[in-house]
């Protein structure tokens, strides 16, 4: 007997809805990775599959497992706070390498560095 | 009815979530710099990692989210690595 079949009705209803919210906004934020035209642009498409569609996945999980095991299933919840942590540590990293190598090699007009910012 | 229409929220799901990482994919493959392709990168693995989930619930196994949780690890961490590469690999040259 699977998961599916193990949930009652209403249940089935809202953990179906909730994954396809999560899946649509991850599908959205790779369009726009897509079709976006700047690196600066593009940068702010992906968060949207991070930040909501983990959170809606998670949550999708977190009541799909506990409704249908009847005990909480509370592991899912370490990905969407790891990932919650660790995806502004990645792109403000990348941002800063991608600043440094616009201002070194492209001589694009860029703004200059902020005081006290070594970039 | 409320059964059919899980499955095919999932069905559908996993079919968008392997579009996202299609998208992604095609990205990495074009993007014209390097910071387009790493970015790419971590966009395709927070996609599978949701794709795993999404195969977990429907396949009712919580190991799936073990290996969503290793590749979120591990994706962090490479992407990371990316990141501090192209801030320090060209200070060398």
């Amino acid at each position: 007997m699977s998961l599916v079949d193990a949930l009652p009705p209403w249940a089935a209803v809202l953990v179906g809805v909730l994954v396809l919210l999560g899946a649509g906004f991850a599908c959205v934020g790779s369009l726009g990775l897509l079709r976006l035209r700047d690196f600066y642009q593009r940068v702010h498409a992906p968060t949207l599959g991070s930040t909501l569609g983990t959170f809606f996945m998670v949550a999708a999980c977190v009541a799909g497992f506990s409704l249908a095991q009847g005990r909480p299933a509370l592991q899912v919840l370490l990905i969407g706070v790891f990932l919650t942590l660790t995806t502004p540590i990645t792109l403000m990293l990348l941002v800063r390498a991608a600043l440094y190598r616009d201002r070194v090699e492209d001589g694009r007009q860029m703004p200059p560095p902020a005081p006290g910012d070594e970039g | 009815m409320s059964h059919a229409f899980l499955g095919a929220a999932l069905v559908i799901a996993q079919l968008l979530l392997v579009l996202g990482m299609a998208c992604a994919l095609l990205r990495m493959l074009r993007g014209p710099r390097a910071q387009d392709r790493v970015l790419a990168l971590d966009a395709f693995y927070v996609n599978a990692m949701l794709l795993l989930l999404a195969v977990g619930l429907r396949s009712d196994s919580v190991l799936y989210v073990e290996s969503a949780m290793i590749i979120a690890l591990l994706g962090f961490a490479g992407t990371l690595a990316f990141a501090k590469f192209l801030l320090r690999g060209e200070v060398i040259e």
